[in-house]
């Protein structure tokens, strides 16, 4: 069973506490935007067999929602942190390092290569 | 191929069962074929057998990583039905679900298909609304359904509880037609005519490259060493993404795992497929007596075929209130497969970006009732270039906004 820590109370939360959230980090392209653009945030989702963002909510806690990064092979969890991120922050990139060298995802990945 | 028959089960019967062949050769691969299909599954295999079929091309090679038959078409509860609200997906899963009624014969192989009948129960106000509208549908589309009471699904289904504590049963969407096959059979049979007309199924081999030349498919670099090909066919299931990058582009798509569990076996109590999509839980019952029940998908991507327990909790939740008897099963097997799902949950069968290069992926939830109809049209749009099956089903209709707007994969609410 998935177990996410949520990072603003705290709780280990399992699955039936959460809420998925899809792909995180998406920029949003609305009217403005061409069709390339649009479509692919739309529907072009990461699908990665590994290393994979994405956001949830602590539905049947606090509410509130967050960033988790996971495996998609195993189910193991390298570390939640919080909404307000642009990208996840160093000291998790630096987790899935350890565990996954040579890790790459959108515009991010294992800096050491 | 010795023909299987009475006749050959007689004869074998009297010479100690020493004639029997193997139902497919397990070839080294060949330097070069007209065509590779990777992926040896239901789909795969079907598109290769009507490439033959129906057009005469047999140099083809089907790779696959596993084992045949091994991935979904291995895992899911074998239902068989057409009952969809669009024109597109009706179309397709009926001529499915009519190929299906000759397949034995037409294989010479045994798929046991069972045309026992398949309701989706109506639970809520929206359920009774939404499945007239289908049977209206399904009555312009030449798909033979009915739209019948709750008298009449106790009628068809005797151990169904119409009043539930949450959802009553409100009537439900009958097709007469629909029912069950032998997925292994279906994998199988395929398996064993493709192999009689020539051509190569190459079991544990894995495609780790596909080789583009001037924008199109060359052909692919596997761990039996590379492999030519003039046309290739991606039909690889909850792989798709993964081997649509080596290609070199990307699909709209997301893989996750979706549950079955099967029960001890018990005597024949229910000889039609029930489906309660409001609370997600369907049900048969097998030739061995194990009643097979099939759940949801787990909410977050995944390549684990496995998937949660918790959505196992409550599709039997939901399928004790429907059918208490189920409270006194026990439980024997569970198991996962990953479905590969798109943003309208309807399959993607189309060209792509690379030319000569084909896909026929997302089937989503609901793969194994479309094997032979979903091969038919891919191997029609791989010989000729179109198919007017697959029309609809193109990569380019998110783009254009031309979805197949219905829960397609299943035809409940995801």
């Amino acid at each position: 069973m998935l177990i996410l820590e949520c990072p603003y109370c705290g709780v280990k939360a399992e699955e039936t506490e959460l809420a998925s959230g899809g792909e995180a980090h998406l920029k949003r392209f609305g009217p403005g935007s061409d069709d390339e653009q649009f479509h692919d945030y739309l529907f072009m989702r990461e699908n990665p067999k590994g290393v994979h963002f994405e956001r949830w909510r602590h539905a049947n806690g606090c509410g509130k929602w967050f960033h988790a990064a996971r495996c998609t092979m195993t189910m193991e969890v390298f570390g939640t942190y919080a909404a307000q991120a642009y990208e996840p922050p160093q000291e998790i990139k630096d987790k899935i390092t350890a565990k996954r060298p040579g890790w790459s995802w959108r515009e991010f990945s294992d800096a050491s290569e | 191929m010795k023909r299987y028959s009475a006749f050959a089960v007689a004869r074998e019967a009297l010479r100690y069962h020493t004639g029997w062949e193997r139902a497919w050769r397990s070839p080294e691969p060949k330097r070069h074929y007209d065509v590779i299909i990777v992926g040896a599954g239901g789909h795969g295999l079907a598109t290769a057998y009507y490439l033959g079929k129906n057009y005469g091309i047999t140099n083809v090679a089907i790779i696959e990583k596993g084992w045949l038959g091994g991935g979904n078409t291995g895992r899911n509860t074998t239902i068989i039905r057409s009952n969809y609200l669009q024109d597109p997906s009706a179309a397709i899963y009926e001529k499915a679900r009519s190929l299906y009624e000759t397949m034995s014969q037409d294989l010479n192989y045994n798929v046991m298909f069972s045309p026992r009948g398949v309701i989706m129960l109506a639970q809520t106000e929206h359920e009774i609304r939404g499945y007239k509208r289908t049977a209206h549908a399904n009555a312009l589309q030449g798909v033979q359904t009915e739209w019948i009471s709750p008298e009449r699904v106790k009628e068809i289904v005797p151990i169904i509880n119409l009043h539930g504590p949450r959802y009553p049963v409100l009537g439900g969407l009958w097709q007469e037609r629909g029912g069950t096959a032998r997925h292994d059979a279906v994998a199988w049979g395929y398996a064993r005519a493709c192999s009689d007309m020539g051509m190569d199924i190459i079991q544990q081999c894995e495609v780790t490259g596909v080789r583009t030349e001037g924008g199109r498919v060359a052909g692919v670099e596997t761990s039996k060493g590379p492999i030519d090909c003039d046309k290739m066919g991606m039909i690889v299931a909850g792989n798709a993404s993964h081997l649509s990058e080596m290609a070199g582009f990307r699909l709209p798509m997301e893989s996750v795992a979706l549950q079955a569990l099967v029960s001890e076996p018990i005597k024949p109590c229910m000889d039609v497929v029930v489906m309660a999509n409001t609370v997600h839980g369907y049900m048969s019952q097998s030739d061995k007596g194990e009643m097979v029940i099939g759940g949801g998908t787990d909410a977050a991507n995944n390549y684990t075929q496995r998937g949660s327990f918790h959505h196992i909790e409550e599709t039997v939740r939901a399928l004790v209130e429907t059918f208490p008897m189920v409270s006194r099963l026990k439980m024997l097997r569970q198991w996962g497969g990953i479905v590969d799902v798109t943003g309208d949950r309807s399959p993607l069968i189309s060209k792509t970006p690379v030319g000569n290069c084909f896909i026929n992926c997302g089937w989503g939830t609901g793969g194994f009732k479309s094997i032979p109809g979903s091969g038919w049209a891919m191997a029609e749009l791989m010989a000729t270039g179109h198919s007017p099956l697959t029309e609809e089903f193109t990569m380019n209709r998110f783009k254009e906004g031309k979805f197949i707007d219905e829960s397609v994969a299943a035809g409940v609410a995801h």
